[in-house]
This record gives C-alpha cells, sequence and structure tokens, in this order.
C-alpha cells in the first residue's frame, strides 16, 4: 500500500494532469453534432495509434541480439502505423464528402 | 534536453486542436489534418530524441512504419462506406494489439527493483489493450457478418466471473511477482478471451455503443503506456481519446435509454425469452405503383433511413427520388436517428456520400414535431428506431428508448425485405398498424421502381 502511495507521490504532476484532460475531453465532445460521430469517432481511434511511441522506443533500445523485443516492436510499429495512417486517411475521406454537399 | 519535451508539448496541443475542430462542421477535415500533423511530429520525436543506450535500430523502424502505412492507406482507400464501421473496429484492434505487444515487452524487462505502481500500470495496460484488441476484432467480424450472433443465458455470469478472474490474476501477480513465471501468461490468456466473451453476446443494436467503448479502451490503453514510458504525449492522446470515447458512449447509450452497465454484463435480449405468439394481426401490403401515386402527390414526404439503406446500398437512389419529388413540388426531408445504422452519425455519412444536402437532414426532435404534418413516412431498412413498442409496451426490451414516431404521420409506408425481425431481435407492431403498408423487396429496387413510375406520370 505504501508503494502504491509513493508512486501516486511520484506522479502527482501526471495524476493533476489526468484529470485536467479527461475534463477536457468531456467537453470538447459533449458540444458535437449528430452529423460529426461517426468521423470524430474515426479521427479519435486515429489518435489512439500514438501507443506506437511505446513501440518505437522499445525497438530503438532494444539490443542488435535482442530479436524477440525487435520482431515484437515492429509488428507493434507496422499494427500501430495501420491505425493511424488508416484512421485518419478514412476520415478524410469522410470529411470530403462533407464538404462537397 | 529540454527542447524535446517542448516539441512534445507542441505535438499535444496540435492534438487538442484537432481534436476541437474535427467536432465542429465548418472546420472538421482542417482538424483531422492538424491532429494527424500532431501525430506526425510526435513519432518524429520519439525516433530521432536523443536516449541513452539507444541501438536506434532504424531499419526496422522505418521499414514497419512503411509497411504499416502502405497497408493503412490501401485500407482506406478501398473501403465502401458502408463499410466504414467494420474498418474503424478494425484499426482499433490493431492499436490495441499494439498496446498489447509493448506491454509484453515491458513486463518481461521486470526485475526486483520494479515498483508496484509500475507493474500494476502494466499489468492494467496490458488487460486493457487485450480487451480492445480481440473485442474491436469480434466487432468487425459481426458487423461484416463473418461471426453470427449468438446468446446464451450464462454469457453475462460467466462474463462476470471472468472479470472477476483477471482482475484477481493481475492483483495476485503485482503483490506477488516473482511466485509464478507462467502468471503473466495466464493474465494474457484470460484477457484476450474476455475480450472476445464480452462482445460475443452483444447485439446488434448495441454494436454502435461497442465500438466507441472499445475505442476509449485502446485509448485508456495507451494513457497507461504513457505513464509506464513517462511520456506525455501517449498520456494526453491516449485520456483524451479515452475520455471523449467514453463520453460519446454514454451519449449513444442515453439516446437508446440503456445503461452502460447492461450493455457491458450482457446482450441485448439475452435475459429474456423471445415473445412469442402474440397475434399481430395482417400485414398490409402495398405495390411500387401505388406508393408512387401517393408519394407523387402528396405535400410532405419523411424518408427515414436505418441499416437497411446501406445493406441495399439505397442512398443514390433515395437522392433521386428526393430529387424528382422535389421538382415536382413535394417537400421531401430524412429523419435521422441518432443511432440508426451502426455507428453514430451513419446515416449522415451514406446521406453525404449520395449529395444529400445538409439542411434537409432533420434530427430525431425536430422530426417528430413535424410528424403530423408529414403525408408519407418512407421507412427505408430502418426497424428498431421506429418501433412503437418502445413508447407503449413496457415489457419490451427496447422501452423507453426514443423513436421517431412515425405513426404520428398521415401514412407510413414501409420498404423491407421480407417479415424478420430488426438487429436487436424483437417483433415490430408498426409492421401491423393500419396506417402503415408494407413494400417487400431489396430497398434499392423498390425505389428505382417507384422513381420509373413518377417519371411516367404526368
Amino acid at each position: 500500500m505504501l508503494e502504491l502511495l509513493d508512486f501516486l507521490k511520484e506522479n502527482i504532476l501526471f495524476i493533476n494532469l489526468l484529470i485536467v484532460t479527461v475534463y477536457l475531453g468531456f467537453e470538447i465532445i459533449s458540444k458535437v453534432p449528430a452529423v460529426l460521430h461517426t468521423p470524430l469517432m474515426s479521427g479519435s481511434n486515429a489518435i489512439s495509434g500514438i501507443v506506437i511511441i511505446g513501440a518505437i522506443l522499445l525497438v530503438r533500445q532494444a539490443e542488435n541480439s535482442d530479436y524477440l523485443t525487435i520482431i515484437l516492436g515492429v509488428i507493434g510499429i507496422v499494427l500501430g502505423t495501420i491505425n493511424i495512417v488508416g484512421g485518419h486517411a478514412v476520415t478524410n475521406r469522410m470529411l470530403e464528402m462533407f464538404k462537397k454537399k | 534536453m529540454e527542447y524535446i519535451e517542448l516539441l512534445y508539448i507542441v505535438s499535444t496541443v496540435l492534438l487538442l486542436i484537432g481534436l476541437r475542430k474535427l467536432s465542429s462542421p465548418a472546420t472538421a477535415r482542417k482538424g483531422n489534418l492538424i491532429a494527424a500533423s500532431g501525430m506526425t511530429l510526435a513519432i518524429i520525436i520519439s525516433i530521432f530524441s536523443p536516449i541513452e543506450g539507444s541501438n536506434d535500430n532504424y531499419l526496422f523502424i522505418f521499414g514497419g512504419i512503411l509497411i504499416g502505412a502502405l497497408i493503412g492507406l490501401f485500407y482506406s482507400k478501398k473501403v465502401k462506406m458502408t463499410e466504414i464501421p467494420e474498418l474503424v473496429s478494425l484499426f482499433n484492434g490493431y492499436g490495441g494489439a499494439c498496446a498489447v505487444f509493448i506491454s509484453i515487452l515491458e513486463i518481461l524487462k521486470f526485475n526486483k527493483t520494479t515498483s508496484l505502481g509500475l507493474s500494476g500500470t502494466t499489468y492494467i495496460a496490458l488487460f486493457v489493450g487485450s480487451v480492445a484488441f480481440t473485442g474491436s476484432l469480434v466487432a468487425y467480424g459481426k458487423l461484416s457478418g463473418k461471426v453470427k450472433d449468438w446468446r446464451s443465458s450464462i454469457s453475462s455470469y460467466f462474463n462476470l466471473f471472468w472479470i472477476v478472474l483477471c482482475v484477481g490474476l493481475i492483483v495476485f501477480q503485482i503483490l506477488n511477482p516473482e511466485l509464478y513465471e507462467f502468471l503473466p501468461i495466464v493474465i494474457l490468456v484470460v484477457s484476450l478471451i474476455y475480450g472476445v466473451s464480452f462482445v460475443f453476446p452483444i447485439g446488434g443494436a448495441d454494436m454502435p455503443v461497442v465500438i466507441s467503448l472499445l475505442n476509449a479502451l485502446t485509448g485508456i490503453a495507451a494513457a497507461l503506456a504513457g505513464i509506464v514510458y513517462d511520456n506525455m504525449v501517449m498520456l494526453l492522446g491516449g485520456v483524451l481519446v479515452g475520455s471523449s470515447g467514453i463520453i460519446l458512449t454514454l451519449l449513444m447509450c442515453k439516446s437508446m435509454n440503456r445503461s452502460l452497465l447492461s450493455v457491458v454484463v450482457g446482450g441485448f435480449g439475452s435475459t429474456s425469452e423471445d415473445v412469442v405468439g402474440k397475434d399481430q394481426g395482417a400485414v398490409k401490403e402495398t405495390t411500387v405503383n401505388d406508393t408512387a401515386i401517393n408519394m407523387r402527390y402528396a405535400d410532405n414526404v419523411m424518408i427515414i433511413p436505418g441499416y437497411g439503406m446501406a445493406v441495399a446500398q439505397a442512398q443514390k437512389s433515395c437522392k433521386e427520388l428526393d430529387k424528382i419529388l422535389t421538382e415536382k413540388g413535394v417537400n421531401v426531408n430524412y429523419a435521422i436517428h441518432p443511432v440508426a445504422g451502426r455507428m453514430p452519425g451513419h446515416m449522415n455519412v451514406l446521406l453525404a456520400e449520395a449529395d444529400v444536402s445538409y439542411s434537409k437532414l432533420i434530427d430525431m426532435e425536430d422530426a417528430n414535431n413535424k410528424m403530423s404534418d408529414i403525408d408519407i413516412c418512407l421507412i427505408v431498412g430502418a426497424n428498431d428506431v421506429v418501433n412503437p413498442s418502445a413508447l407503449d409496451d413496457p415489457s419490451s426490451l427496447i422501452y423507453g428508448m426514443p423513436i421517431i414516431e412515425v405513426l404520428n404521420a398521415k401514412n407510413v409506408v414501409v420498404l423491407k425485405r421480407g417479415m424478420s425481425k430488426g438487429y436487436s431481435g424483437i417483433e415490430n407492431p408498426l409492421f401491423f398498424h393500419n396506417k402503415t403498408k408494407m413494400l417487400f423487396g431489396d430497398a434499392k429496387d423498390s425505389i428505382e421502381g417507384i422513381l420509373t413510375e413518377i417519371k411516367t406520370m404526368d
């Protein structure tokens, strides 16, 4: 339990930020018209691919002989990139149609 | 070193602005591009920022990014607009899988000095990422028709048991990290299975909610990974997706009058027996010819699209019908239920693809206020969102869900393939009402038939 408290204490800035960002996320979304729900979901889905940074950092730090990290990390990078690039591209395609009217 | 942090802040701000602009129609496209540039910046920083003891392995990193980018672009160009919900679900699964891989690799690095907070965060990231991964794949399979609905009365108990097992195992592992070496693998497998069993019993009516929830879960997994890596962009980007996804999920639950808990614990209709045998009377059929005449001489027509329109690819025909009726002086509008289709706003995307103007799309509340002036409601492949049981039958599973109240209009014509039930699997008394006429057949063919008839008039 004490360890957990220490962890919280060490990351108090993180936790503050977390709360503000959660609130920000709520605020941004609560004003969205229904027309934009699908593009918004697909756009924010692309942003969740930010997790790819973890995979990039892992592969960068991996020893050249550490095949497990390199292989799993690269698979992670490929999947994360599909999520990001595909997500933004498909969102753009949807929004282009709205523009035409 | 400090300038790296500054650049990360710039990319976080770009994500924020992007998401904000994405939520307003005039700026949405720009918002998407701004968010994408924020992502690109964050990735570039993470590739080139100096880190201690780095081997870089750039060949692998750039190779992975190139392959992923090509596959992503290929998918997004190839997909049909009707298949977008599946695609978003699939992409989301990939993001979840990425979180799973990095959590596994982090767990392999754990040793005696690893703090409780760090290992706890990583295991939760592993769990959340796994559920998002397999859950999204099942949702993808269901939406694309590859996985059939299958419900059992025990599935909610099974899910409850399974999530308790997951949490129990994780808590045990965090407190006794060295006790069993194979336990992390068990946790991984149990979490992956929970993702499957979580989505499996959920019926189509709840699918928009589930996709939105799984999207939020991937965001949360990314945020947890951000804590593990002490990386602000991952944390903030993930939290933004998580919190906005949860709010979107709750908005959708609200519009279907379902609590999030009832969606999560069990599938739609899994707990109650189907109501059978209630004699509803006979349905009245109509013909293409009759419908065409009635629509041609109506003053106000309201089209109510549903998932069936997407399946039949009837949106362009709807637009044609709308065009020719408007030319002949008929006032045509579309009533959009917030959860019609398989994703929120699904109908808006399809109709936008067919060049239907914004101003003709009316949301549920306004449509219901105008309903008494409407001469003909043309229901194109919608079912549950116009089911009057939601208003007057407390025993119905969808009782209390706001619907488009088509029975307040003067006439109702339903385009439908056959007498099958809606995706939620419940009977619709609307089809048996004396105001309602059924026009059986493929929605696209029926509409084109009506079009041809109208063209031959006067």
